[in-house]
């Protein structure tokens, strides 16, 4: 009886592997080798830079033990969490974090949209280019020099868009020195930077809009602004809906470097989030340990809008990524 | 493209406003996006005295090239240049070794392990361990303070093998491998004489992502970086334009409140000098690869 049954699965797969023609891994490996050769290299290096840090995550709840390494020392439980929770600062954090990043979401997901139903409607084909070479470069410079060139431009005393502003009555403005410029300029730095990249995905939808749909749309007797809001805007819906899943996995993500480096003590009320802090707790501060909390509980957060977003995005909508 | 929506061009009232508000709102994103760049060259080679005062705008003024001699009399930003020249070229070199044959090997509809691994990859897109396990592992390996530390760890970028891959999907039928086998070629081969070849646009795209993420990075040495002469440029670039550390001729430190706008016009001229010459490199490759830009983007987008 026992030994029947142990026999059987066996059996069984063995039949099933012959009607693959193959014995199963060995025969796997003698026929693909050769691909496992080639990517393995890739797994070795996401391996080890992306998936030790995974596994170094139970830090967050291990005291950090200096001697002991990645892993930690004792288990604290969740000592940090609460620490974290706990501390003056978390609201702030939430808060700041919170709007930044949607203020970055909402109007940096408008305007690539915007321009793209604009680049679409431009007649000729090398005015078209023109219009997108321009409003794509900004994108390829660096963080550092957008900062830099905010400096420049902001300057109290000579900068060119302080002067600008003057005009308008606001004489001599610290942009870059106050609270309440300080999300506005952040965000359509953001906006001058990446909206005409992040065009493109919309460009390459509406090209593939079937262009009987105008025509009909024209005998109908639509004129040119309809055309746009009742054919070109329905075809972007599915794109849009891929991007603001993703995006709203990066609810808690805001850029660690662009903050970090427009930061200064006039504005740290709201410049302060959850990235800047884990790097003054944990790098400079040497807290691994309640670093490693704070950093894992803004992961779980993104993930768990990832999740939700493509959830709700599948029901409503049949799109989803995955 | 422009072909439907020419043939549609209409002469109603509503479409001739439509028309001007398009040429006008055309004109205005043109300026906004170009202006800055632009103003920054020009603000560069002018007198500092001119800028500031607001006396440039539309063409350079009273040609001074006082920000560059200091800028090329500076060892910093020559060291930075050297350091992110070594870092990009042999980053990308790694990068592309290492993407190219993963992206065709997953890109193999009978190799079946392949939704696992994609699976593997994918994941850390969305999750990480974050910024101290990172930095631990890195000192554990010994790549703290090491200039390996700004090629090892981002030898993979997961959303570029993922385009590569869809690449390589699109781009070879299986009848072409099929074919290949029949000739007695094997995966290596089929991979080296034929996949890679046809692949160039793809390369081109990858290699430019890759190449301009190394120029621009600035994380890697802030957090993982010390010492001063493995730096890369971008560090360098900060502590001029940001932290307005002082040039080695004494000027562009903004030296305080006591210094004056003086110091402070040749300090916004040096900047406007770094900012051009950090960016040029960059700025220049982008036309000529522009359309493979836009191909790489697309690929990614059907199958992201």
């Amino acid at each position: 009886m026992t030994a029947a049954t142990a026999v059987r699965p066996a059996g069984e797969r063995a039949m099933r592997a012959r009607r693959r023609g193959g014995a199963g891994p060995a025969r796997h490996f003698r026929r693909y080798w050769q691909l496992w050769v080639m990517v393995a290299p890739a797994i070795a290096f996401v391996a080890v830079f992306a998936y030790v840090p995974m596994y170094g995550l139970q830090l967050a709840f291990r005291e950090f033990d200096f001697t002991a390494g990645i892993t930690g020392g004792d288990w604290v439980g969740l000592k940090y969490f609460h620490q974290f929770f706990e501390s003056p600062q978390f609201w702030t954090l939430i808060r700041n974090t919170v709007v930044i990043s949607v203020s970055t979401l909402v109007v940096g997901f408008a305007a690539p949209i915007g321009l793209a139903l604009m680049i679409n409607q431009v007649v000729g084909r090398r005015r078209r280019k023109f219009l997108q070479t321009a409003t794509y470069l900004p994108h390829f410079i660096s963080i550092v020099v957008i900062v830099g060139m905010l400096q420049v431009f902001l300057s109290p005393t000579s900068g060119l868009i302080t002067r600008f502003a003057a005009l308008f009555g606001v004489e001599g403005a610290n942009f870059l020195g106050s609270e309440a410029a300080f999300v506005p300029v952040y965000v359509i730095s953001d906006v001058w930077q990446h909206a005409g990249w992040n065009s493109i995905i919309y460009l390459a939808a509406l090209s593939r809009v079937d262009p009987q749909l105008y025509e009909a749309a024209r005998i109908d007797g639509a004129g040119r602004f309809s055309i746009v809001r009742h054919v070109d805007v329905p075809a972007l819906v599915p794109t849009m809906i891929v991007l603001l899943i993703l995006n709203m996995g990066n609810v808690l993500n805001t850029g660690f470097e662009k903050i970090f480096l427009m930061q200064n003590p006039l504005n740290l009320g709201v410049s302060e989030v959850i990235a800047t802090y884990v790097y003054k707790i944990g790098i400079l501060a040497n807290q691994f340990s309640y670093a490693t909390a704070i950093g894992l509980f803004n992961t779980l957060i993104n993930f768990a809008f990832l999740l939700i977003a493509n959830q709700i995005a599948k029901r409503v909508s049949n799109t989803s990524l995955w | 493209m422009t072909g439907p929506i020419t043939a549609l061009r209409g002469n109603t009232p509503g479409d001739l406003v439509f028309k001007l508000v398009l040429a006008l709102s055309c004109g205005l994103v043109l300026l906004v996006a170009v202006y800055p760049i632009y103003f920054v060259v020009i603000a560069s080679v002018s007198d500092p005295t001119m800028v500031s005062t607001g006396q440039v705008w539309l063409a350079p003024r009273d040609i001074s090239w006082f920000g560059y001699e200091q800028i090329f009399a500076d060892s910093r930003i020559w060291n930075g240049y050297r350091n992110t020249l070594l870092y990009a070229v042999v980053g990308t070199a790694l990068n592309l070794l290492v993407t190219m044959p993963a992206a065709f090997a997953l890109s193999r509809r009978e190799f079946r392990p392949r939704r696992v691994l994609m699976f593997f990859f994918a994941f850390t897109m969305f999750f990480s361990g974050g910024l101290i396990p990172m930095y631990l592992l890195l000192r554990d390996l010994n790549l703290l303070d090491n200039w390996l530390v700004f090629i090892l760890p981002s030898a993979v970028n997961v959303f570029n093998l993922i385009i590569a891959r869809a690449f390589f999907e699109y781009s070879l039928p299986d009848d072409l491998h099929e074919a290949a086998s029949i000739d007695g070629a094997n995966y290596f081969q089929f991979f080296l004489k034929i996949a890679l070849p046809l692949s160039m646009p793809i390369l081109s795209v990858i290699g430019l992502y890759y190449l301009v993420q190394h120029w621009n990075d600035f994380f890697t040495g802030l957090v993982f970086v010390r010492d001063y002469s493995i730096q890369p440029l971008q560090i360098v670039l900060r502590d001029i334009l940001i932290s307005n550390q002082a040039f080695s001729g004494g000027a562009g430190g903004a030296g305080g409140a006591g210094a004056g706008s003086y110091a402070q016009q040749y300090a916004d001229q040096i900047k406007y000098g770094v900012i051009v010459v950090s960016t040029l490199p960059v700025i220049m490759l982008y036309p000529f690869l522009q359309r493979y830009f836009e191909k790489g983007v697309m690929i990614g987008a059907l199958k992201g």
